[in-house]
């Protein structure tokens, strides 16, 4: 996921190549990944063409189901520029600047993912909604729903672009501003082509993150269908009303919806990784 | 080569989930009955005090017990599914119908004297202590400035009750079914949040959003119970929450089970249940126990029965409901 400099398996590999270990090793990872991955996922696309085409459609396309993927789908690639921006920032004051308490800073980084959702959205909704000591009412808006994606998915691009800047020697760096560059101009033609490719490997898990979100946003949004209903909360309303078939398409839209967005970022990052060569 | 393998590890990997699953069926051959009890959430404080008062009858002698509690519709997907039950009690009868319908519970479950029920209650309007907004009728919920609390209908199939209130009680007055229907759009244009179950609404509403949650009288009685500065208010016109019981047809221990549910609806067991603010199914006891009824109280049937209700208002395409939250919704979102 994170090209964070050669990994040294080289013997490893070699090793595996010869005899019947690589045949073995494929069997079980690809037993695995079928149980784990490839058959649910196949299943929930079984489930939504269980009634036909037209089913399928009528389902997929059904007004409620429409303004919840639209909103999920906007929001996502929302959260997911503020991530670009905030985790590289966040990535690069982690490796760069010393200050006092910068470890303890580190670690938090990854908590989000250690907090139950649900309880994030608990603890977003008291601190951000009716009665916020900030001063900041944000239940049941649109807006409270993207600041429970941003803290949801925050550690993907700082984690992924983390790495790259800590392998970066600084010499280029020094070479351009010697030669006359400004620190922008630095940083767009020295930094970003080397930590791009990072920061979008960063930026699509946490897009994907954030299309699927549930726990951490069924709470601050209020639930409310056309408004701040998201999509993973209208697939449980669909499950809760007995439409598991209604609930299957919606989510396989989602799934290739997510594809879609997924095979987009993967191959600007191949153009990023070629440009950066 | 590698398919052959391939199919060995997959072998192997069915084994296992099969052994898996032979070790959790419970291994009850010791002489004494262990049901399972799967149930809908709130009547899960009852239930702590009705168990061991049913342990100390004859009848309930070395009976021992398993609980699971949830919401409504997902405890009924469960058992559906497999989950193993005994005694099966839901909020609402067509959490019962599709177990029925899939030969889980018996065709005649609600042929005896209570029609398979085995607690009732009432809509209510739950208000801040001192009811400072002077909420007495279900017209002071539409009036402007006022927020209603009351949890998505779609998701939570316990909303519903509130929702045939909120509309039996125009129909009781008087009106037509159109305007019973545009009762329910002004109603809904003051509902800021719709929770996805009735105990999430109610935390909402405790928790300090809102000016009146439309509420059961048990969940009311519970938060005053449990020192909450809420007061309630049982309009004139309300629907009577109807909650079904059955022993399942999958149950080992039908004796037992039969005894449990016996034991619920006695004398003793409904008195319990009403301690915890529930109505006893008897309405001479509920009355005894102190539950006034209302002058307007009507049921889910003399609205059609859940069948028709569920069709005509919440089809997700073409129900009443599913119309009225794109207007609120669409209107609110833009």
């Amino acid at each position: 996921m994170v090209a964070a400099g050669p990994p040294d398996g080289s013997g490893l590999r070699d090793s595996l190549r010869v005899g019947s270990g690589t045949a073995l090793l494929r069997g079980v990872v690809t037993t695995y990944l079928s149980l784990i991955v490839l058959l649910p996922l196949a299943a929930v696309v079984w489930r939504s063409a269980e009634g036909g085409r037209a089913a399928f459609w009528h389902e997929a396309t059904a007004p409620q189901a429409l303004a919840a993927l639209k909103l999920t789908f906007l929001l996502s690639l929302g959260v997911t520029a503020i991530n670009l921006v905030a985790g590289t920032l966040i990535a690069w004051v982690l490796v760069r600047d010393e200050f006092p308490g910068k470890r303890v800073v580190d670690a938090l980084i990854d908590l989000p993912f250690a907090l139950p959702t649900i309880v994030a959205g608990a603890v977003l909704l008291a601190l951000y909604g009716q009665h916020s000591p900030v001063g900041l009412n944000l239940a049941y808006t649109r807006a409270g729903v993207l600041l429970a994606l941003a803290f949801e998915t925050l550690p993907f691009v700082v984690r992924a672009v983390q790495p790259v800047l800590l392998t970066m020697e600084p010499d280029m760096e020094e070479a351009a501003r010697c030669l006359g560059a400004g620190p922008l101009v630095t940083f767009r033609r020295i930094v970003l082509p080397t930590i791009a490719p990072a920061m979008l490997a960063g930026a699509a898990l946490g897009f994907a993150r954030a299309v699927g979100e549930f726990g951490s946003v069924v709470l601050i949004s209020g639930n409310l269908p056309y408004k701040t209903e998201m999509a993973a909360v209208h697939v449980f309303t669909l499950v809760e009303s007995d439409d598991p078939a209604g609930a299957a398409a919606v989510s396989v839209v989602l799934l290739a919806l997510s594809l879609v967005v997924l095979a987009a970022i993967s191959l600007l990052q191949r153009k990023g990784t070629r440009h950066a060569d | 080569m590698i398919r052959v393998k391939l199919g060995a590890v997959l072998l192997l990997a069915v084994a296992l989930v099969a052994a898996g699953c032979g070790s959790t069926s419970s291994g009850g051959g010791g002489g004494t009955a262990k049901l399972t009890l799967v149930a809908y959430s709130t009547p899960r404080e009852a239930y702590q005090a009705l168990i061991p008062a049913f342990q100390a009858t004859t009848a309930g002698k070395g009976v021992t017990f398993s609980q699971s509690y949830g919401a409504s519709g997902d405890q009924s997907r469960a058992v559906l599914a497999g989950l193993p039950a005994d005694v099966a009690e839901f909020s609402l009868a067509p959490d019962m119908t599709k177990l029925v319908d899939a030969n889980l519970v018996a065709a005649d479950w609600n042929a005896g004297p209570a029609k398979g029920m085995v607690t009732d209650s009432v809509v209510v309007l739950m208000v801040r202590k001192g009811n400072p907004k002077g909420i007495h009728t279900w017209n002071d919920l539409v009036k402007p400035g006022v927020q209603v609390i009351t949890p998505n209908p779609f998701s939570s199939g316990g909303a519903r009750w509130n929702v045939m209130a909120a509309y039996g009680a125009q129909i009781k007055q008087g009106k037509t079914p159109a305007q019973a229907t545009d009762y329910l759009l002004q109603l809904f244009k003051n509902v800021p949040v719709q929770d996805k179950s009735a105990r999430e609404a109610t935390q909402t509403f405790v928790g300090g959003k809102g000016d009146v949650e439309i509420a059961y009288e048990n969940e009311a009685i519970a938060a005053r119970q449990a020192g909450q500065p809420v007061d309630y208010v049982v309009p004139d016109q309300t629907i009577l929450i109807e909650n079904p019981i059955a022993v399942t047809t999958k149950s080992k221990h039908q004796t037992q089970a039969k005894a449990f549910v016996d034991f619920l609806e006695s004398a003793a067991g409904q008195q319990i249940f009403a301690k915890k603010g529930y109505r006893p199914v008897d309405p001479a006891a509920a009355r005894a126990a102190g539950f006034p009824t209302p002058p307007g109280l009507f049921t889910i049937a003399d609205l059609g029965g859940w069948k028709d209700v569920a069709k005509q208002f919440f089809d997700k395409d073409s129900g009443v409901m599913a119309g009225i939250e794109k207007q609120v919704g669409v209107s609110l979102g833009s």
